[in-house]
């Protein structure tokens, strides 16, 4: 049995006692929602925190919906909510791709949306799927609250725009018809963080691509959205020929670095194919050719 | 008193057949009662400080700070062991290891201090508080360089030591060998790693040690595979006397050789309650399993194969270069300093074989011989079955067809290989058939011919592995000293219930069902009311436990001939309670009947009734209904068999699916099929996760990156198929009811039957052979022509 460092331990029954508490015991506590990231850390001391703010009976961060033209998730939302949710796979189906190959069951019962987009793992896939859906959080404080894109949000590993005294608490994605969204992930068995991932949104209009963008996951900082990649996307007519060709300029877009999961090459090669597999799918999807 | 029995069925089995596990009722119900499951009263808890590098001095260690925290009873270092003599222990290969580190850390993780404290948070929580100072020192990591001339000297403890040599070993005819490579038509050469990998049992290594100081008593509850074994070793090393040590594995989650060594971790516990005067627990975490304790495979070898250009393999050679990391913590038998690799020759009737070998230090964790390898046998099972592929490329033959046309015959049997091993019994060509029967296997390779076509990769992987398990004779193989044969004890009640007491220990394998069955097959008493007792050296004979596919072959040759003791002497009652003559009775499993008049019959439990009871039993024999024996093995058991792995592998992501795995075993007469099948079950996921997932690696500093479950991988269902098993028996001459042993069997053979397929599958690209483990990345890099060495 792993044991972690002496902490204290709070429980908030309330978005505003949550986020007060936090301001007051400042950046030696942490806020604590399926803990599947931040367990292990404290088990292995690489994370010490002084205090743990337990937000799991925060009820009012638990659903998804639909509400003014988005799909609105509440931070607390299980892996497993997210997996299941029909509202979800029938705009989105980028989801179901990616929590069908997040960790496994048990993982997915616990950990939450909000925990992933806040401890902003490099090889976490919610960003990337929600960077290329054009997806808004929402950070709320005690003065009140704040919606920012991801861009703004995922500042880069283990680092995001969420303050110590605040907390995110809603992930909105705008819906649009014609769309379509698919993830696809290498793994080197089912539960391990990804060796490479890579997500596709597109918007189509016939065979042209309105709006499209590609997110990736495990291969560096600032690949959560590719900029070039939704450049040339944009009003170009679909085919394998675009799919190559962002492939490839996804793989220079992005900095992997040789590990135990792979080598930079093969991670390069595998941002290139990932890449063309779901935009592949991801088309198909936005044409109906493919549930 | 006459009791009857209801008749034997098929679920309910008087003897051999499929059988639920006695034991599991108490494990699925939570209600098992493993080391971490011991509470003593007053009780302390016990960390291990470890070296944060793999090789430096140490300056100065000051534990003041964590002398005074509170709930803190004890902080000890090597300094302080080595004034009662106690910083270094014997290891099961003859070498000395430290218990804590005194003058420097040679590996990382290696143990430096311990606190006892009175809980475990407060014992971990005091080992930041320890200051240590070390002075680095470059450590050796790649084992290619570690007998280079300028680098450092690991075992500088050893004195006049100025390398890092460990021993050199060789087996065979090098001359002989060189002969026929010499007049071959076709030789082929081929670089083959067997990496580093780690049993990971679920349930880590630990122990409670409780020494009372006024009797001078040791009780040990630990997570040993081998009890009376380690008791004689404590003995030795500490100088407790032996009768005043008593050692208790009590249910154990899962070993796989990880849990025959002894440990620092242990002696520690029992320093601890001795200098303590109170009970001590130290279990392990996962990451300390992970890192510490016996790591398995490590070898480097080059193969070689001569042939001829129709495919008849004439001489296999071999040179190895062995990792032993900093302490030589080998667990074989002594004169077996290689385990037995010996058996490379593999399945095949060749002319020569030649094998020299070359063992090294490293700045890595001690070990070698675990996981389910059967003393080495992984690794030779692995080389010859790679190698042969290799020829079957070269000459462009298929890999079956070159099989069959080596295979030892059966008429050959016993059949004595060019290394000096006597094979006791097989039939190896219907075993492989079969297998390629219930593969559909050419129907596979035409499959594979069209999707070749189409650019798909399938690949289909052969392996013919023959086992060396159930060590062994006492004339050529002892561990410490200590002889490899082992007690049994059997004593039937009034009633005609029973207690076997056996000197293995099961740590998954179902012994308490098995060896039920093996007295009952003998004596006709149901299963259910035999009690096997094993585990704690106060009430088992003495042996030297469960490792290396021993139980069957060993300990249940000596349950089988001690239950046959006992019959014996009930058939003398029964000639008493029958007024008939011994001659005259014929035995029907349960019961003696008096020939040619099947009514007049007496069962076992009647003669356990009147060994017993009251009148008198025949001139001469004495009351009661037991024996024991100790058995000594005449010889190995050679278990063997066929595997066939099917694999597709993603051209564009280099992810590999094994599709299908079929596996015919012959492990002779079989006790329990249903155990037979779990435990081959086990192996085959064992081999999956070798060949395309393990591997416990290192950076260039000699850290380990592999101490977590999140690093190192286990295979799971989703990468696992469903397993296809099928068997055919052969039964061991010289052992009493014929069986062979199948522990390790899968794990020896399945990882070449992978690896096999998946360079099959990648023969469009050019590949001639990829070392696992076999991820999707190094897949990949072997499709460029990229394929690196896995060190």
């Amino acid at each position: 049995m792993q044991v972690p460092a002496p902490f204290e331990y709070e429980r908030a029954t309330s978005v505003e006692q949550a986020i007060a508490l936090r301001a007051k015991l400042g950046d030696e506590a942490r806020f604590i929602a399926g803990g599947h990231s931040l367990l292990p850390m404290m088990k292995l001391r690489l994370a010490n925190p002084e205090h743990l703010i337990d937000i799991n009976d925060l009820e009012e961060l638990f659903y998804i919906k639909e509400e003014a033209g988005e799909i609105r998730i509440g931070a607390m939302s299980r892996h497993r909510d997210l997996l299941d949710s029909e509202l979800l796979y029938q705009h989105f189906p980028i989801f179901r791709d990616a929590e069908k190959l997040i960790a496994d069951p048990v993982v997915r019962n616990r950990g939450t949306i909000g925990g992933s987009l806040c401890q902003a793992d490099p090889a976490e896939d919610l960003s990337a799927v929600c960077a290329t859906l054009g997806a808004t959080c929402v950070i709320k404080s005690e003065t009140g609250e704040r919606v920012v894109d991801m861009k703004e949000f995922h500042v880069g590993p283990y680092e995001t725009a969420v303050g110590d005294a605040e907390m995110l608490t809603e992930i909105r994605i705008p819906t649009a018809s014609n769309g379509g969204s698919a993830y696809e992930k290498v793994e080197r068995r089912a539960g391990d963080w990804a060796v490479v991932s890579s997500g596709a949104s597109v918007w189509m209009d016939g065979d042209t691509i309105t709006a499209g963008r590609v997110g990736l996951a495990a291969v560096g900082d600032n690949t959560t959205q590719l900029d070039g990649v939704a450049e040339l996307l944009a009003g170009k007519t679909a085919s394998e020929e675009l799919y190559t060709q962002a492939g490839e300029l996804a793989a220079a877009s992005c900095s992997p670095q040789t590990d135990n999961r792979g080598t930079e090459a093969y991670k390069r090669h595998l941002a290139m194919e990932l890449t063309r597999r779901s935009l592949r799918r991801a088309v198909a999807r936005a044409q109906g050719q493919e549930a | 008193m006459t009791t009857t029995e209801p008749a034997p069925t098929e679920e309910r089995p008087i003897g051999f057949g499929k059988l639920l596990r006695k034991e599991d009722p108490r494990l699925i119900r939570g209600m098992g009662n493993f080391v971490d499951d011991i509470q003593l009263k007053g009780m302390l808890h016990l960390a291990i400080l470890r070296s944060p590098m793999a090789h430096a001095k140490i300056v100065s260690i000051d534990k003041s700070a964590a002398e005074a925290m509170e709930g803190v009873v004890a902080v000890v270092t090597g300094e302080d062991l080595a004034g009662h003599g106690l910083a270094w222990m014997p290891t099961l290969s003859n070498d000395v290891q430290a218990v804590l580190a005194t003058d420097k850390v040679r590996f990382q993780h290696q143990e430096v201090a311990f606190v006892v404290a009175t809980d475990r948070y407060i014992a971990r929580d005091a080992l930041e508080q320890i200051d240590v100072e070390y002075e680095w020192i470059d450590p050796v990591v790649d084992v290619r360089t570690a007998m280079n001339p300028d680098v450092p000297v690991i075992r500088t403890d050893l004195e006049g030591k100025t390398d890092n040599h460990v021993f050199d070993w060789e087996t065979g005819d090098a001359a002989a060998t060189q002969a026929v490579f010499d007049n071959a038509d076709v030789v082929v050469k081929q670089e083959v790693i067997y990496p580093r990998s780690h049993p990971a049992p679920m349930e880590t290594c630990g122990c409670v040690a409780d020494l009372n100081r006024v009797s001078g008593q040791l009780n040990l509850w630990s997570t040993t595979q081998a009890p009376h074994a380690h008791r004689t070793v404590y003995a030795l090393v500490a100088g407790l006397p032996e009768h005043k040590i008593r050692v208790i594995a009590p249910d154990i989650g899962g070993g796989f050789g990880n849990k025959v060594p002894i440990y620092p971790g242990y002696v520690c516990a029992i320093v601890a309650s001795l200098l303590i005067g109170k009970p001590v627990k130290w279990m392990e975490d996962r990451t300390e399993n992970l890192v510490t304790t016996g790591f398995a495979r490590d070898y480097v070898m080059q193969g070689e194969i001569a042939a001829t250009k129709e495919g008849k393999i004439l001489a296999i050679r071999t040179d190895v270069l062995a990792d032993h990391g900093a302490f030589n913590g080998v667990a074989a038998p002594v004169k077996y300093p290689a385990g037995f690799f010996g058996v490379f020759t593999g399945s095949y009737d060749i002319e020569a074989a030649y094998c020299s070998m070359k063992a090294v230090y490293t700045n890595k964790a001690p070990g070698g011989v675990a996981y389910a390898c059967s003393f080495r046998i992984t690794e030779a099972v692995y080389l010859v079955e790679r190698m042969v592929d290799v020829l079957a490329l070269e000459l462009d033959m298929d890999s079956a067809e070159l099989r069959l046309k080596n295979l030892i015959k059966e008429d050959q049997f016993p059949y004595e290989t060019k290394t000096g091993w006597v094979y006791d019994s097989g039939n190896y060509e219907p075993a492989l058939r079969k297998a390629m029967e219930m593969a559909g296997y050419d129907e596979l390779r035409r499959e594979q011919a069209e999707k070749r076509e189409r650019g798909e990769l399938m690949g289909i992987g052969l392996s013919f592995f023959t086992e060396a398990v159930g060590a062994g004779p006492r004339k050529d193989m002892d561990i410490l000293g200590l002889g490899m044969a082992d007690g049994c004890e059997l004593r039937i009640h009034p009633t005609g219930k029973a207690v076997v007491r056996l000197s293995v220990k099961t740590q998954g394998q179902g012994h308490e069902t098995t060896f039920a069955q093996i007295v009952a097959e003998e004596i006709g008493i149901p299963p259910e009311d035999i009690e096997v007792v094993h585990g704690d050296t106060d009430n088992t004979p003495f042996g030297l436990g469960t490792y290396g596919s021993r139980s069957t072959p060993v300990s249940g040759a000596a349950a089988a001939l001690v239950t046959r003791k006992v019959r014996d002497k009930a058939q003398i009652i029964a000639s008493g309670m029958l007024e008939v003559s011994v001659a005259d009775l014929e035995w029907n499993k349960g019961s003696f009947s008096v020939k040619g008049d099947p009514s007049k019959s007496v069962t076992i439990q009647d003669i356990a009734m009147k060994a017993h009871g009251a009148g008198d039993l025949p001139e001469g024999i004495e009351g009661g209904l037991e024996a024991q024996i100790c058995y000594n093995p005449e010889n190995l058991t050679y278990p063997f068999g066929a595997y066939i792995c099917v694999v597709d592998v993603d051209p564009g992501t280099a992810e590999v699916k094994v599709r299908r795995f079929i596996a015919v075993d012959d492990c002779g007469t079989q006790i329990n099929p249903m155990i037979i099948e779990g435990q081959v079950h086990g192996g085959l996921a064992d081999g999956v996760g070798m060949a395309l997932m393990q591997m416990i690696s290192f950076d260039e500093d000699g850290n380990c990156l592999s101490g977590s479950l999140m690093e190192y991988l286990i295979p799971t269902a989703l990468e696992t198929p469903d397993w296809e098993t099928g068997h055919t028996v052969t039964p061991s001459p010289h052992h009493p009811i014929g069986a062979k042993g199948v522990g390790e069997s899968a794990t020896v053979g399945s990882p070449p039957a992978v690896v096999n397929a998946v360079v099959d599958a990648l023969r469009p690209y050019g590949v001639k052979h990829a070392d696992m483990p076999l991820t999707p990345s190094r897949v990949w890099e072997a499709m460029q022509g990229n394929h690196t060495p896995p060190i």
